[in-house]
């Protein structure tokens, strides 16, 4: 026994089990005669009803083995995977899941409507036919319960329970369970008793007195149990039912979809034993709790601190062993980093996927006929990025479908196919990942926008913006556009929920849309929040870190222009006006400035921003460190880190100190 | 690791044949004439399983059996004994002595190798 609760264990398996089967449901939605999806699913179901029976959960159990039923028929081409079918089967897994992860408020006449529709929908002669046969199936496997429990001097008298569960299990399908209620206290613990019972679920072909016979020797002294796991013996005509189907209509789709007729009993047979083969691939992974990555996250940040005060300590060293040795350090270091970092990363799909769901029922509801393709699902991102994407594409993905997706009717009108289209996709750009979600509606109405902004004041009436700028005014707080409140969208908030996330992860978002033509928005993020490149540099005697993402160039600042003052503060960057800031001016340094000043210019989205300092001291790998609460506020500041000579650098706030900076461009444009 | 069984009887034609059924599957088999020479053995070497008939001179099973549980070394040892379906009064007894399974004589060489996997393991 690991120690882990096995109950625990059977949550996270079958939340990801519930996964599978949604993904596949949808799959199967789309392309009703595909075998593969629909192969996942009576899978995923098989092992929770298995699964659960073995670990308590009765009712999850029982309730998943009618489902399983029904897609056990359609695997054998005796039910079709209509669109009906497949709805009742998501609200079941829905059902299955508050069953497990939530038993008590599981509402039992839910479950009961999802049953009588899904027997409605299998044709309910043959659902009560399934229901009689149970778990026997056509191969005359029945399932039993075993439990015993030896009697405790079992042990001393040879008797090895190991070798009678190696014979249980090769009866059959075995799930063997430890029953561990009775272990005592260790010091009522008697070492050489045997204190635990055996619960074994054993699907097998053989007669019950063969598993009688497993226990000869012992059967007298231990508690034995064996009971099928249907409560009603199987009848001898639900046989008959289940290897020849009476209903000729239900026969029909095997013969459109080509699958195998289940009157033939010997080619399913190897078709399920390949499948068992496929349901339990011998994965090479293992599950470790969250906190411990975050953990080897930390320690791995402090060793590329300790390395970087390493590395400062030695470098006006001549020993050039240590020099070595040093370098050596540095790159196990680097390994490592990206090692754990690696570990973090999960293929955007986890994310993509959920939206499937989102989409499906959001466009019934809203009667809009919405197809949803994905690219790039294999991108790695960051675990934690991912959790907190959720919640932003969700309002993307609704506004998209409310606001940017126009009806089948209108769509007709505009030229357009009835079926509106949301595109997701990922891709990597240098160190960043590039998400964009684009729907082919009927875009942003520029008119809109610019009347509600005027509205609510946040920009002067008539004023000049760029469509970008004009964009960005949608993730304003309390921003919304709708002309009716839907249950979906349109209760201005969202979009500045949005944008607030995303800042929180460091990334930006870019809007780009057409008339009529549709809206994109592009999402770029960090690949993790724990380690930046930066480039480090000196403001008077303090140093800072500026994201080496937003970097776009360093150029010396030139002495005339130097010469002029504050409120003229523009480079001339190729023939493009930047406006620039002087950090020791917002950061009130009274050092004396350096002779020869630099300027780095900085981006954010299309905006660029130049940030005079005294030197550019170079690239410097940063590991963030969160501020403390009090100065959690400070504006213009991301995070702190920590150099190689010990002392602190903080790290700027590139989104604030471009928007700062954008404020003197607008007051140039208004002088 | 090859299993190590000592099989214990007065009759020296069985022994052969238990020995030859049991080395042909795998097993090493060491043999013992009665109880007492079987306990001097037990003490002296180490066994994964003691096969024993019950009635034998010097020692008999019931006794030996009785013996080896009290060995510190043989008190999870499984021990198997002959008997016959007559008996079944000393198959109880065996049993509150402390055996673990029995063969029922006569058998074939087929159950004989059904129980010993059964109780000790390929």
């Amino acid at each position: 026994m690991t120690g882990a609760d096995p109950g625990q264990i059977f949550r996270e398996e079958a939340a990801e089990l519930l996964v599978d089967l949604e993904t596949a449901l949808l799959h199967l939605e789309q392309r009703p005669t595909d075998r593969e999806p629909l192969d996942t699913a009576f899978r995923a179901l098989h092992t929770i009803k298995g699964s659960g029976s073995m670990f308590g959960f009765e009712a999850a159990a029982s309730f998943t083995h009618h489902l399983e039923s029904a897609f056990d028929r359609m695997r054998k081409g005796e039910l079709a995977a209509t669109t009906a079918m497949i709805g009742i089967a998501l609200a079941a897994k829905d059902h299955i899941r508050t069953l497990i992860d939530d038993p008590a408020n599981a509402d039992a006449e839910a479950g009961d409507a999802i049953l009588a529709r899904l027997a409605e929908q299998s044709g309910s002669a043959a659902m009560s036919a399934s229901l009689r046969q149970e778990h026997d199936d056509a191969e005359g496997r029945a399932t039993w319960r075993v439990r015993f429990r030896l009697a405790p001097d079992a042990l001393e008298r040879g008797t090895n329970p190991l070798l009678l569960l190696d014979e249980l299990r090769e009866l059959g399908d075995a799930g063997i369970v430890a029953l561990t209620d009775d272990v005592p206290p260790l010091e009522e613990l008697e070492p050489t008793h045997c204190h635990i019972a055996w619960q074994v679920i054993l699907t097998t072909a053989h007669p019950r007195s063969t598993i009688e016979d497993v226990f000869i020797f012992v059967i007298d002294e231990t508690e034995l149990t064996i009971e099928p796991v249907s409560a009603s013996v199987p009848e001898p005509e639900s046989a008959v039912v289940a290897s020849e189907p009476p209903a000729p209509p239900s026969r029909e789709p095997s013969a459109v979809t080509g699958h195998v007729p289940p009157k033939e009993p010997a080619v399913p047979k190897a078709d399920a034993a390949a499948e068992k083969g496929k349901a339990h691939p011998a994965t090479n992974s293992i599950r470790v709790p969250a906190e411990r990555l975050d953990d080897l996250m930390d320690q791995v940040g402090e060793l590329v601190i300790a390395h970087a005060r390493l590395k400062q300590l030695i470098s006006d060293s001549v020993d050039l062993q240590i020099k070595s040795v040093t370098e050596e350090i540095e790159r196990l270091s680097n390994g490592l980093r990206d090692i754990t970092m690696g570990i973090r990363m999960v293929p955007v799909e986890s994310l993509f996927g959920r939206f499937r769901r989102l989409v499906r029922d959001l466009s019934q509801e809203l009667g809009k006929d919405v197809v949803l393709t994905m690219s790039g699902e294999e991108t790695e991102l960051d675990k934690t990025m991912i959790e907190r994407l959720n919640d932003p594409l969700v309002h993307i993905i609704r506004n998209s479908l409310d606001h940017g997706l126009e009806p089948a009717a209108d769509r007709v009108a505009a030229g357009k196919p009835p079926q509106g289209r949301i595109h997701l996709s990922a891709r990597h750009a240098g160190t960043r990942v590039l998400m964009t979600i684009r729907d082919d509606g009927r875009g942003l109405d520029r008119d809109r926008i610019r009347a509600k902004a005027e509205e609510q004041d946040l920009i002067p009436p008539g004023a000049k913006l760029s469509d970008a700028e004009l964009f960005q005014l949608i993730f304003h707080p309390g921003f919304s556009t709708a002309r009716t409140l839907t249950s979906v969208s349109g209760r201005g908030i969202g979009m500045d929920v949005v944008k607030r996330t995303i800042d929180g992860l460091r990334g930006t978002i870019e809007v780009s849309s057409t008339p009529g033509g549709g809206t994109e928005i592009t999402l770029g993020l960090p690949l993790t929040l724990a380690i930046i490149d930066g480039l480090l540099v000196r403001v008077g005697q303090g140093r800072y870190v500026i994201p080496l993402f937003a970097v776009e160039e360093c150029v010396e600042l030139p002495p005339d222009v130097e010469r002029r003052h504050a409120n003229r503060n523009f480079l001339n960057i190729r023939g493009a006006l930047v406006p620039f800031l002087r950090l020791r001016d917002s950061f009130g340094v009274r050092h004396p400035p350096d002779l020869y000043q630099k300027v780095v210019i900085i981006s954010s989205g299309d905006k660029r921003v130049g940030l005079v300092v005294d030197q550019v001291l170079g690239d410097h790998q940063t590991v963030i460190k969160s501020m403390s609460k009090l100065h959690a506020d400070v504006a213009n500041f991301s995070g702190a880190t920590i150099l190689g000579d010990g002392s602190v650098a903080l790290i700027l706030d590139i989104a604030q100190i471009v928007a700062a900076g954008q404020v003197q461009e607008q007051r140039r444009e208004a002088s | 690791m090859t299993k190590t069984i000592l099989a214990v009887d007065d009759s020296a034609s069985m022994r052969q044949m238990v020995k030859l059924t049991l080395s042909s599957a795998g097993y090493q088999v060491v043999e013992a004439a009665d109880g007492r020479d079987a306990l001097a053995k037990a003490k002296s070497g180490s066994f994964n399983m003691v096969l024993t008939d019950l009635n034998m001179p010097n020692m008999d099973g019931l006794a030996l059996i009785r013996e080896l549980r009290m060995l510190p070394a043989y008190r999870g040892i499984p021990i198997v004994f002959l008997t016959t379906e007559s008996d079944a009064g000393k198959k109880a007894e065996a049993k509150t002595a402390g055996a673990t399974a029995w063969i029922v004589k006569p058998f074939q060489q087929d159950q004989l190798l059904g129980v010993v996997k059964k109780i000790v393991g390929a």
